[in-house]
């Protein structure tokens, strides 16, 4: 377990705790972007360059974007007046809480019985895009559809509508 | 002899990495091409911007600065010791932490983006599977650092340049990537220093690069449009405008950190000519096969020179387009028109050689140029006229 | 413990965070963000799995995280839809107000 692998996890960790826990909107959405960035690496040194470098390209070239547009679009970066965690926030910590432990305790109750192979699988951008024409075209054509029918829905969702009546003759 | 020449940087480096031991070798040959490259680039930045500013009196019909050495050679390090000793004035309800970092991920994303192009032969950094994808990651990511900038210095006009930037850039990603995608079909491989390999071949003294068929001309022609744009150069410069918004999303910024992002723009347009010239242009192979004796970098490198001239050239002579003409001419003109390239370029691959091919998808491609321009940019019909007079 | 065991209590742990995140916060934009961290610890398992699994050549992993990532970025898009037409319909995002149906 490298030097490396540690560095990037924490700081991964340390975004997400970021993410979730700072007032400004905006500085938890560039926090989210350093997990993403971490997780990128991460996914580069388990020998993933084709989801790493797709992980950056879509998730911090759009989808970190989006979230700041939204944000501003929708005065987030004003803290409301009760603060910034619900009422309920102790049932939701405790909730995780427990969640994390027992994903914990399985993953390190497992460890005899998970796979290790240790040898470097060599994939090839060739070997995707051949299995994603060949076993995975039928996900391939139903995500293409569902990509299309969320741009279309996402437009007419945040469409501005018509004003019903003409208020410049209102106000005269 | 013109091979060592070819190759001379190379040698050079290894030369250097065999005095040290066996386990630190590869670790200090990367080194070594870093701080080539972290050299280099920013030397040749110095350059581009002299050449500009003359470059753009002269068509203006001045001459550009010339007090500093004989034609104002050294004019770029009277610049640098100016932006270097201006005091660093920062707002005092901007965002300290975002402020100071929106400079800094702009530069280190635009140096990563040089990491994988090959700039001559056996001399590429980093030889990835997926290289070109790496790359419009890498510069998708500049797109957040301009929005940082304009959000932190809490000034409206900076918000309203970072905003239009970023929605620009976004538009103009999708051009970019897909005229990519026509070349990277016809080599079958995401990896730059293939699609150079492809290109270097000669039949008679004419080399096969893409620019010379008709789907890799108007793919280097979109690709151009969409680079102009990604780079926030004239006549895309809106959000930079000094006429309309002071000066855009960096408005707030003095001393070296405007140095800083003034030099993330300039060798990110370096960048983008030198992905260019690897797609369309043959990256570094030469131009006529009896001319391959002139080192393989010369050519490169004059390639993204050339590209550079171009963009001041369009600097000095178009005019500035505004916003709603920008986002309209990308959604409706430029991406359909890379979308009927793909569809060409694969028409090309499958008739086979010969002269049926060149009339068949020359054809499609003009009728498609004519008709998304009457389509696609139709003006709107405006009503009659109606005045509205002071009381 | 090995390199597998380490790579999935990292995506556990993000997971958590996320949830935590989506449950605790006020803005409904935070609660997204913990979706998305929440989806991205689970990209991170199944690569980890396609790694250190029996099969690495299939490409099973990889291709389940792909479309993944598509799939997050087309929810992303939708639910930030619905946060700015709600916000421009109720004039805020905070969650603990829009606590009735009645609109």
């Amino acid at each position: 377990m490298s030097f490396a692998f540690y560095l990037i996890s924490a700081i991964s960790v340390a975004g997400g705790l970021a993410a979730v826990l700072l007032k400004n909107t905006v500085h938890c959405a560039l926090a989210l972007t350093v997990v993403f960035a971490g997780l990128a690496l991460l996914f580069l040194q388990l020998d993933a360059q084709f989801a790493g470098f797709a992980q950056i390209l879509v998730y911090i070239g759009a989808v970190a974007i989006l979230v700041v547009f939204a944000i501003l679009l929708t005065k987030g970066s004003e803290t409301p007046k009760d603060g910034v965690f619900s009422k309920t926030w102790l049932a939701g910590l405790a909730v995780a809480a427990a969640v994390f432990a027992v994903f914990g305790w399985t993953v390190l109750q497992s460890g005899a019985v998970l796979p290790h192979q240790t040898a470097t699988p060599q994939v090839t951008v060739a070997q995707i895009g051949t299995a994603l024409m060949g076993r995975y075209v039928l996900p391939l054509e139903i995500v293409a559809l569902l990509l299309t029918a969320a741009l279309i829905g996402a437009v007419i969702i945040a469409m501005h509508e018509k004003p019903e009546n003409n208020e410049e003759e209102v106000a005269k | 002899m013109s091979a060592t020449l070819d190759q001379i940087f190379v040698l050079i480096k290894q030369w250097i990495v065999s005095f040290l031991p066996v386990a630190w070798q590869p670790v200090a040959g990367i080194l070594l091409c870093v701080a080539a490259i972290v050299s280099v680039f920013p030397g040749l930045f110095a350059f581009t911007v002299l050449l500009e500013r003359k470059g753009l009196g002269r068509m203006q019909n001045r001459i550009g600065p010339n007090r500093v050495g004989p034609f104002g050679i050294f004019q770029p390090i009277a610049d640098g010791i100016k932006s270097l000793t201006k005091e660093d004035i920062v707002p005092y309800s901007a965002d300290g932490v975002v402020h100071f970092l929106a400079p800094v991920v702009l530069v280190v994303a635009v140096f990563l983006g040089f990491a994988v192009l090959p700039m001559g032969r056996n001399m590429v950094l980093v030889d990835v599977d997926a290289s070109l994808l790496f790359y419009f990651a890498i510069g998708a990511s500049t797109e957040l650092s301009v929005f940082m900038a304009g959000w932190s210095s809490r000034n409206k006009y900076s918000l309203l340049g970072a905003m239009r930037a970023v929605a620009q850039m976004i538009s103009y990603e999708v051009p970019l990537l897909m005229s990519s995608v026509a070349i990277v079909m016809m080599t079958g491989s995401l990896s730059l220093v293939k699609i150079v390999e492809v290109q270097n071949h000669y039949s008679g003294i004419f080399p096969h690069w893409f620019i010379f068929t008709p789907w890799g001309f108007v793919g280097f022609v979109l690709y151009a449009v969409a680079a102009t744009a990604e780079t926030n150069r004239s006549p895309f410069d809106l959000p930079e405008g000094e006429s309309e918004l002071v000066a855009g999303y960096f408005t707030e910024y003095s001393g070296f950190k405007f140095a800083l992002f003034f030099l993330g723009e300039y060798l990110a347009m370096f960048s983008i000519s030198g992905l260019g010239a690897t797609l369309f242009l043959g990256g570094w192979s030469a131009p006529f096969s009896f001319l391959t004796w002139i080192p393989s970098w010369v050519w490169f490198f004059g390639k993204v020179m050339t590209s550079i001239f171009v963009f001041i050239w369009m600097r000095g002579t178009l005019p500035r387009l505004r916003q709603d003409q920008l986002m309209n001419f990308a959604w409706k003109f430029v991406l359909p028109l890379t979308m009927i390239n793909l569809f060409d370029a694969a028409i090309w691959r499958f008739l086979g050689e010969g002269w049926l091919r060149w009339v068949i998808c020359s054809t499609i491609l003009l009728i498609a140029y004519i008709g998304m321009g009457r389509i696609g940019m139709s003006r709107k019909h405006f009503g009659p006229r109606s005045y509205r007079y002071a009381e | 413990m090995t390199p597998l065991t380490g790579y999935l209590m990292v995506a556990a742990l993000l997971f958590s965070i996320g949830l935590a995140g989506a449950l605790t916060r006020r803005n409904a934009i935070l609660v997204l963000i913990g979706i998305e961290l929440m989806l991205n610890a689970a990209n991170l398992n199944l690569i980890a799995f396609w790694r250190y699994g029996p099969h690495p050549e299939a490409l099973t992993g990889m291709m389940f995280a792909i479309f993944s990532i598509a799939v997050a970025a087309a929810e992303a898009a939708v639910g930030l839809g619905l946060v700015i037409q709600i916000h421009r319909h109720a004039h805020t995002t905070d969650l603990d107000q829009m606590n009735r149906m009645k609109g």
